[in-house]
């Protein structure tokens, strides 16, 4: 299985193949080896979490914040437009009076 | 360093050697498609602009036209026009022809109709391709190609593997003397304070938070969530999410060189070395954005794949998926998938495109080319009246 970590700071891993929900795979994240297991499957190119995120926490790849956790994520997750928010160009939610 | 160049009268250095058939104005598309159609060697573009514009509007669709056509990609021009439009032909001719560029004009109004301006379209054409034809390349250096980078139709491994090999080809020309054009504003929201850290001049990062919050603003003025178009249904697909997380798998097609400045919409730059162009993230209007602004080579990475092209400027392009790759060779000219395979290093897959674009600015086709791809789209910032 194979999927990659970009900076040691991300708190998620993009898929480089189709993951099967409950695999294992194996990750490099900085100098570290560590072993997540999927709980959904990822299709190529998806992410899925390393660690536990808060609802409203930082979702960080490239070592940059793209976004926030729309509900609260547990590690081997897949982390997409069902559970993360983006925090810009949010007109939706000026609109709403909501503005951040 | 050296390519094969067309060294033109105005001074631009082009890589390929179009006469180029450009209306003006909407009502003057067909005329023009029809003038190229019975001409070989020439080139025709159609669009949807020219009348009821004003204000910035018009000078945006005006500057990109002459731009368009002073391309030094181009040798010369048919400029067909209505005769009545807020575009004015003549106006158009003249600006191009004050650039050097060799300029012929047709008016339909006062040709005295369709098939009697298409007869003297179809002369002066043949005249300018028996001209063209004469003009033969000489060695030029390698630091007089503008390169424009864009990016469409992307998924997860445009940020991983296709862009940042651009990246580094880009770095290459930059090193060279050469221009690079980074485009697509939205596409820089969320990854803006990474590039305004690389600007040369506080006015630059200014000007570069200002352009992306001119977008931001937009979104908001509709009360819509950007995610209605960015990240596009293809990209979330391929695994994008937020349009924060595209811009940062964008902004790495622009490498590592400092950011010179910030252009508007097809401005021509302002000295050698990496811009910011301001353009949408709709890709053939950024592309026409860029080779208005005198881009004569495109280099474009796409995840999903696209056929897009443009019709005087040679547009490479590179997936960093293999599937997309294997899917749409016909239209894909580089495969940097064996980065996600890892099998090759993003350094080698950089040189190699860099390799690439030199070949194709020496004359080999590339496949939109091939393809006879001439999309063309001018973007608008105002009503039509």
């Amino acid at each position: 299985m194979r999927a990659i970590v970009i900076t040691a700071q991300d708190n998620v891993a993009t898929a480089l193949e189709d993951i099967p929900a409950g695999a294992t795979v194996k990750l490099r994240v900085g100098s570290e080896e560590r072993e997540v297991q999927v709980r959904a499957a990822i299709p190529f190119g998806h992410k899925f979490a390393l660690q536990p995120i808060p609802a409203g926490g930082d979702i960080i790849k490239y070592g940059e914040v793209m976004g926030e956790a729309a509900a609260a994520i547990e590690p081997g997750e897949h982390v997409h437009v069902h559970n993360v928010e983006s925090r810009r160009g949010r007109g939706d939610l000026a609109a709403k009076g909501g503005e951040r | 360093m050296e390519v094969a160049g067309y060294v033109r009268p105005g001074g631009g250095i082009g890589v390929r050697n179009h006469v180029l058939i450009l209306p003006t104005v909407v009502c003057a598309s067909e005329v023009a498609r029809r003038i190229a159609g019975v001409v070989p060697g020439t080139v025709a573009v159609q669009h949807q602009h020219g009348c009821g514009q004003i204000g910035a509007d018009f000078e945006q669709t005006k500057r990109t036209l002459v731009g368009f056509g002073a391309n030094p990609n181009v040798a010369s021009v048919v400029v067909v026009g209505l005769g009545c439009e807020k575009v004015a032909a003549e106006q158009v001719a003249a600006e191009m022809a004050a650039r050097g560029q060799k300029v012929e004009l047709v008016v339909i109004q006062k040709e005295g109709g369709s098939r009697r301006a298409v007869e003297r379209g179809v002369e002066l054409a043949r005249r300018l391709v028996q001209e063209a034809a004469r003009v033969k390349t000489e060695p030029v250096p390698v630091s007089s190609l503008i390169l424009g980078l864009e990016c469409g139709g992307s998924d997860a491994t445009s940020g991983l593997a296709a862009n940042p090999a651009l990246g580094v080809a880009s770095d290459l020309l930059v090193a060279e003397g050469g221009t690079s054009i980074l485009s697509e504003t939205p596409e820089i929201m969320g990854a803006e304070h990474l590039l305004a850290r690389r600007t040369v001049n506080e006015g630059a990062a200014e000007r570069l938070c200002e352009i992306v919050a001119r977008v931001e603003e937009g979104a908001r003025r509709m009360g819509v969530d950007i995610r209605g178009a960015q990240p596009a249904p293809g990209n979330i697909a391929g695994g994008i999410t937020t349009i924060e997380e595209k811009s940062l798998g964008c902004i790495h097609k622009a490498g590592t060189a400092p950011v010179q400045g910030v252009l508007e919409y097809a401005e021509a730059p302002r000295g050698r070395g990496l811009w910011v162009m301001d353009t949408p993230g709709h890709d053939v209007e950024s592309v026409t954005g860029m080779v208005a602004g005198g881009a004569q080579i495109v280099v474009f990475t796409t995840g999903r794949g696209t056929p897009a092209g443009c019709a005087i400027a040679p547009v490479i392009k590179v997936t960093g998926n293999s599937r997309t790759f294997q899917m749409m060779e016909e239209n894909i000219d580089l495969n940097a998938g064996t980065i996600i395979e890892g099998t090759e290093s993003i350094e080698k897959v950089g040189r190699r495109i860099f390799d690439l674009m030199l070949a194709v600015a020496g004359g080999k086709l590339t496949k939109a080319e091939l393809l006879g791809h001439h999309e063309f789209a001018i973007t608008r910032i105002g009503p039509t009246l």
